[in-house]
């Protein structure tokens, strides 16, 4: 019998505004001039953010920071798709998703300073604490959506990682689950081409990342990840689709990592000027500038006042971060267990008790 | 009252809990269908339904990845790792995620998932299904880890693993899983964790294990007891957090400790037994403290496993050579 095809698949890619911020109108989404405004302010904090940590970070006030430069249409598109009661499981390189989410950039702060304080992520904003080994909280995205499933709760968990991630088997572990339980994830990929500096091409053999969504028997697509329009686009229906019990949904966002890979890392050790170049000219926030000129929804007057606030805020929020006294030794054993256990206990008294000894005596 | 062994014991316990809280679920592999590879979760997926008892994808990784996000989403997953030699590819997820849930988010999520496996040597498996590597789960600070050692303690030690607000690794010994029959109570109830046990009442030594050690270790102190050695017997029954009173309270009186464990001697729990009681207890010791342990080898296969398991002969060797000096 000769052989014959059985199954055939194709993955799709969205692209709605071209470099020049040009629309494929027919594809625009839903949004009103307010809301496109807002996408263009959460990006612009973003930015800021992201520079005043670097600045923070040179000077010695903020620990290893990864920068998240290039990648805010990405995170801030996809995060606008999110309902307020929806679930958001971060890695560790998505403060322009906490941003969007509403975690006190206070708080961000604290966390790339060091202090576990920022971590005590108010539990309405639903959004997981940092995880830092790659790709192993996806499971726990999981996990969060069978259980929402189970309480019939009409919630969809997203999952951020990136192109490294697709390399790990928890990544395998949990896509797989997700595709065989037809659970409420978005699997959000955004694939920064670099993994601190290794090239995509060395994650992976396959010409894309969405493809591998296939293999677990649910959509995957590819969109462009400098263009916010269609992040969200593609992450809207994904949550619809999700929301409405039709299972999980991965969207590789193709974008790039401008900035080192963290404080503690040079790209010019494995990457040029030149590979960086074509990807500054494509920035996502340029490109949803120029279509604002466009459609005369930007002026220089707005997008100086849009930096101007962006920078009050951001100030604002490092004055918060820096006036917080410093954290009480004993919390390192506070929140290990439910209660303090015997040993632990014993092991939190001879720290405390050591550090009485070694104050000053007070005349 | 009905006499059950551990499978049937840690069954009704499941059973039990699932009757009483509708959010703790189980999931694993071969779980519901087949009741489990031991027969361990037998009759709950009639009972309670595929919602609740979940046949999941071969995936050790994902179980307990899984497990950890629906625990922070508000269920209390029982998760079944087939043999403990398999827990090994979610161990990331353990000493990562399971353990450090509660500190990362500063007491705003917790993990209360149990994790079940069966460990432990002389049950004529191929390998990796004779694993007891409980010292590698003790020194990660978060995991409470808990051995039962009969079909009463495992029952009881279950519910309360299961009501704790933390993750849970709860180690059930394969090797006696049907070995034993003895009373259980119909009825629910619980043994707290983090209190050992004295199985038996001694004055010139002290023996120290946990789990299916506990069998050749009362049966030396027995045959000692025909010699005129009185030897007192403690379960330990939860490696994490350990019991120092227990231990120290027993080696005052007696002066004298053999430790018991078939998981290899070096990093073995035995050697953090003898160092608490070499900080607190040393002026009372008459004798060096003796360790009856596995080898630092792979555990054999069955040809082989008899030579290594820690048996009544090893044990009563060394309660001769503390008794001698």
């Amino acid at each position: 019998m000769p052989r014959k095809p059985i199954k055939q698949f194709s993955v799709e890619w969205l692209q709605i505004l071209d470099e020049q911020g040009q629309p494929d109108r027919p594809l625009l989404p839903a949004l009103s001039p307010k809301e496109i405004q807002s996408l263009y302010e959460w990006m612009v904090l973003a930015r800021v953010f992201d520079e005043k940590a670097l600045a923070l970070q040179r000077e010695g006030r903020l620990g290893t920071y990864a920068p998240v430069r290039g990648q805010e249409a990405t995170q801030v598109g996809s995060a606008h798709a999110l309902g307020p009661a929806d679930w958001v499981f971060p890695a560790f390189r998505e403060m322009g998703v906490g941003i969007v989410r509403g975690i006190p950039m206070r708080m961000l702060f604290q966390y790339w300073s060091g202090d576990e304080r920022g971590s005590e992520i108010p539990l309405h904003q639903h959004y997981f604490p940092t995880s830092i080994p790659v790709g192993t909280h996806i499971p726990h995205a999981v996990g969060a959506a069978w259980a929402a499933k189970l309480r019939k709760d009409p919630v969809v968990v997203a999952v951020y990682f990136g192109d490294g991630a697709t390399s790990k088997g928890d990544f395998h572990e949990a896509m797989n689950m997700a595709g065989v339980f037809h659970l409420p994830v978005v699997f959000i990929c955004q694939n920064n081409q670099w993994a601190i500096s290794m090239p995509a091409r060395r994650q992976t053999a396959a010409p894309t990342l969405a493809q591998k969504a296939i293999a677990y028997g649910f959509t995957g697509i590819q969109v462009d990840g400098n263009d916010i329009f269609a992040v969200y686009k593609v992450a809207k229906e994904a949550v619809e689709k999700a929301r409405a019990g039709d299972g999980p949904t991965f969207i590789e966002c193709l974008t790039y990592r401008m900035a080192d890979h963290t404080t503690a890392d040079d790209a010019s050790r494995y990457r040029t000027e030149e590979m960086l170049k074509p990807w500054i000219a494509k920035d996502p926030i340029k490109r949803l500038r120029k279509f604002m000129d466009i459609e005369s929804l930007w002026t220089s007057s707005y997008g100086e006042q849009v930096r101007t606030e962006a920078e009050r805020r951001v100030a604002e929020s490092v004055k918060e971060f820096e006036a917080q006294p410093p954290p009480d030794p004993a919390d390192m054993f506070r929140y290990t267990y439910y209660e303090l256990t015997p040993p632990l206990k014993e092991q939190m008294d001879d720290l405390l008790n050591f550090l009485k000894d070694r104050e000053p005596k007070k005349e | 009252m009905p006499r059950l062994n551990i499978v049937q014991a840690v069954n009704q316990g499941l059973r039990q809990e699932m009757d009483r809280n509708p959010a703790v679920i189980v999931l694993g592999e071969d779980v519901g269908l087949d009741g489990g590879v031991f027969r361990v979760t037998e009759g709950l997926l009639a009972r309670f339904g595929e919602d609740r008892v979940i046949d999941t994808p071969l995936s050790e990784s994902g179980i307990v990845g899984i497990a950890i996000g629906m625990a922070a989403y508000g269920l209390v997953p029982v998760a079944e790792i087939q043999f403990m030699g398999f827990l090994y590819g979610a161990m990331e997820q353990l000493i990562s995620h399971a353990s450090r849930i509660r500190t990362r988010s500063r007491g705003r999520y917790h993990c209360p998932l149990v994790v079940r496996t069966p460990y432990g040597a002389g049950i004529h498996a191929p390998e990796h299904h004779s694993e007891s590597t409980e010292a590698m789960l003790v020194h990660t600070p978060g995991l409470k880890v808990v051995v039962p050692a009969s079909p009463y303690e495992a029952k009881g030690l279950l519910i309360s693993a299961i009501r704790d607000p933390d993750p849970v690794i709860f180690l059930e010994p394969s090797r006696i899983y049907r070995a034993i029959k003895e009373e259980v109570p119909e009825k629910e109830y619980s043994i707290p964790l983090g209190v050992a046990r004295r199985v038996r009442e001694g004055e010139d030594l002290t023996l120290i294990s946990w789990g299916a050690m506990l069998q050749p270790m009362v049966a030396a102190a027995n045959h000692a007891a025909t010699e005129g050695i009185s030897a007192e017997v403690i379960d330990l029954r939860t490696l994490s957090p350990i019991d120092s009173e227990s231990i120290l309270v027993s080696v005052r009186k007696t002066g004298r400790v053999v430790i018991v464990h078939e998981a290899p001697r070096t990093g073995g729990l035995g050697g953090e037994v003898a160092a608490l009681i070499a900080e607190r207890a040393l002026d009372y010791l008459e004798a060096p403290i003796v360790r009856v342990t596995g080898f630092d080898t792979a555990v054999p296969l069955p040809k082989m496993e008899n030579y290594y398991l820690p048996n009544k002969e090893r044990v009563l060797q060394a309660i001769h050579h503390v008794m001698e000096v």
